[in-house]
């Protein structure tokens, strides 16, 4: 497989903006850049809930709106439960014929810090209780709005100010937790990673994930120059060096089958990712090794399991 | 007049909310509230009321979900007590703020700690400033009563705040009483669907839920503050509007044998009852005593409670929860109102049923006694926790 770089594809994509321009996050902010094409993919019909964090702020200091679709922002950690909420209201409203029968994509949102942490346990109910909704977690790897504290989605080695770099202690010392698999987990149809980095695959999956009946889950890794300490112009290519060494591998679990979005034959060198961001500067030539060492496990894992999706596929034909 | 028979008040409360034809309902199971809830998924289970009912992963979600399906333009039920309570507390606030109708029902029980399941009041003071119309009832026909009552007042577009029924828990909430059913028709009549004025939908994107900057905060709030006190005469009215199709009519602050007594107990919640035997008692002694029962919290009634109560020459009031290191939340609340008088009766402030604790009509005789000597020689502003073995 490899990557999906057809012209035609992009043509597809609303030239509307539904997340508008001048909001106010950061030069070279990937989150932002994600959550437009989320938009895009998405279109009119669409109600989103957004849990507190960057995408809140910056789009939304009254009486300022950066949304041209329904928007509900209510707390930190409560954002599948307010989805919850939304998406039964639409189901029986339509059913009472109080409101008239149409598809409308319940979308909630929130950054690793509103997913991974203090939003895991809504999450986790949300998804088990099996609402038709579709979950969004743009993970830039630390609490960045209320500046740059350390989350569980914070990779090793990362220097926040809350995992500093000491004379004891080199930044982040636990790895990253693995957000998807825990979705996954829940047997729910759909779960994706996504990189807007990749925005034709990002498009797809939201597309598909919008299309499917019952829960789905998106994770896209959202570069984050400030948080990162990385050039603004080098977000796209952060991003790409993510995919293309193994630290954010893009893949689907549709239901329960894995499926590598892009493979490579040889990933890159940890070390070209990590080179180019202020949060690692600390590492050691050794912890860098021992990242790759554990990244190049999971990949294999991960490959494992879309090769036997693939097998399970050939059989059946 | 409808249909009497008796039943459990959370089973009564469980069918007026069927009645209410509510959409959405979403709770999490904790003592005392459970019946309400129990009885619901059996409404819903047999088809009796269409709604999507959630029993979701916890309180914080369950009022989140509520406040979700509000937005959406659905008339959304929770209910909790006591440490559930606590839990959502962060999103009754927001629920107030973004003007969202609802209903929850408190089945009120102490906070931890010592962990406790039975009833005081210190639950809901604890979100006593969390911006919702508050009442509090003092019998099963009551809860079942203000169910329609409140969301008819939820939904008004010159109201649209959440409320909150408070119920004590087990006292009331596990009880058998008779309850005056209304027929569905004139329900119907008194609290038609739900027309949100804005709601969550693509054909009229709106952004709910937006932060405020420190140039603006002040006045959304002030906004929020100037709604809710305007919104008495609308309590007031929509209690009119009820009592006419019922005969039963409420009011902000209830009197009984009040109108020449010198010495007044206030009450909040089903104690009034009791303390209702207590006068009575008292009165036929000869003894000059009435009893003043606080039926809205939220906003708080100052004219009406000064109304019912300046003429006295002292004032015992209860409180069923404690506010630690200063006096009872219900006094300091009357003491407010009485302030601006120049003659203003003495306020002597008992702390008692906590944590479920039996107050009897001779507990209250015993503080209406205890209170009087206590002015009497001096002491005009007393508070005390009722009842401790030393």
């Amino acid at each position: 497989m490899t990557e999906n770089l057809n012209v035609f594809a992009v043509r597809t994509l609303t030239q509307k903006e539904y997340f508008a321009p001048g909001h106010r996050s950061c030069q070279g902010c990937a989150e932002a850049l994600a959550v437009r094409l989320v938009a895009k993919a998405l279109g009119r019909n669409v109600i989103i809930a957004n849990a507190t964090g960057c995408m809140e702020i910056v789009s939304s200091p009254l009486p300022y709106t950066s949304w041209r679709v329904p928007w509900f922002h209510v707390a930190f950690e409560n954002t599948a439960a307010v989805a919850s909420g939304i998406e039964s209201a639409l189901k029986v409203l339509m059913r009472k014929g109080r409101i008239p029968r149409r598809k409308i994509v319940t979308l909630a949102m929130g950054g690793d810090g509103g997913t991974a942490d203090i939003g895991l346990q809504a999450l986790s109910g949300a998804l088990e209780r099996g609402h038709n909704f579709l979950y969004i977690c743009t993970d830039n790897e630390a609490y960045m709005n209320t500046g740059i504290q350390r989350s569980s989605s914070t990779p090793f080695g990362a220097s926040t100010t809350t995992s500093p770099v000491g004379r004891v202690q080199m930044g982040q010392i636990t790895w990253k937790k693995n957000m998807p698999a825990i979705a996954a987990a829940h047997n729910i149809p759909y779960v994706a990673t996504a990189c807007p980095s990749y925005p034709i695959d990002l498009v797809q999956k939201v597309k598909k994930a919008a299309d499917i009946e019952g829960p789905a889950y998106i994770h896209i890794l959202s570069v984050c120059p400030t948080g990162w300490r990385s050039v603004p112009e080098l977000s796209i290519k952060l991003g790409r060096l993510a995919v293309e060494t193994g630290v954010f591998p893009l893949y689907e679990v549709d239901h329960g089958k894995y499926r590598l979005s892009i493979d490579f034959p040889q990933l890159k060198p940890v070390k070209e990712y990590v080179k180019l961001q202020g949060r690692f500067r600390h590492l050691t030539d050794d912890m860098i090794e021992q990242i790759e060492k554990r990244i190049r496990k999971e990949y294999g894992e991960l490959k494992e399991k879309a090769s036997k999706g693939a097998r399970d596929d050939s059989n059946r034909d | 007049m409808g249909k009497r028979v008796g039943m459990e008040v959370s089973i009564a409360a469980a069918e007026a909310v069927k009645q209410a034809n509510v959409d959405v309902i979403s709770a999490y199971p904790i003592t005392p509230q459970t019946h309400i809830v129990e009885h619901l998924s059996e409404i819903v289970a047999n088809g009796e009321l269409d709604a999507e009912f959630f029993c979701v992963e916890s309180e914080h979600s369950a009022l989140s979900v509520c406040v979700g399906a509000a937005a959406t333009g659905a008339r959304a039920f929770t209910c909790t007590s006591s440490q559930g309570l606590a839990l959502m507390s962060e999103i009754t606030y927001i629920a107030s703020g973004l003007r969202l109708p609802m209903l929850m029902i408190i089945a009120n029980r102490t906070l931890s700690s010592p962990l406790s399941i039975w009833n005081d009041h210190s639950d809901t003071m604890s979100i006593r400033d969390c911006g919702w119309i508050q009442f509090f009832v003092e019998n099963g026909q009551e809860v079942y009563d203000h169910v329609f009552i409140s969301y008819r007042l939820a939904e008004d577009k010159n109201v649209l705040f959440p409320v909150i029924i408070n119920m004590d828990g087990f006292i009331l909430s596990h009880v058998i009483e008779p309850i005056e059913l209304i027929p569905q028709e004139k329900i119907d009549q008194f609290l038609p669907p739900y027309q949100p004025l804005h709601r969550l939908h693509p054909d009229h994107p709106v952004t709910m839920g937006a932060f405020a900057l420190p140039s603006i905060f002040a006045e959304t709030k002030k906004a929020q503050e100037e709604a809710l006190r305007s919104s008495m005469p609308k309590i007031v009215e929509t209690w009119k509007a009820f009592g006419d199709m019922t005969g039963r009519y409420y009011h902000p602050v209830e009197t009984y044998k009040t109108e020449d007594a010198d010495t007044l107990l206030v009450t909040m919640g089903s104690c009034g009852e009791t303390a209702s035997v207590a006068v009575d008692k008292l009165r036929e002694e000869g003894r000059s005593v009435g009893l003043v029962k606080l039926r809205l919290w939220r906003p708080f009634p100052f004219d009406e409670l000064k109304k019912a109560t300046l003429h006295a020459k002292q004032l015992v009031v209860i409180d069923r929860a404690m506010s630690v290191g200063a006096c009872g939340p219900v006094a300091s609340e009357v003491k407010a109102a009485l302030y601006g008088e120049v003659q203003r009766p003495s306020v002597y402030n008992f702390v008692a049923g906590i944590s479920g604790r039996d107050v009897t009509p001779s507990d209250f005789i015993k503080m209406v006694d205890k209170a009087e000597i206590e002015i009497e020689e001096g002491n005009k502003e007393g508070y005390e926790i009722y009842g401790v073995r030393e």
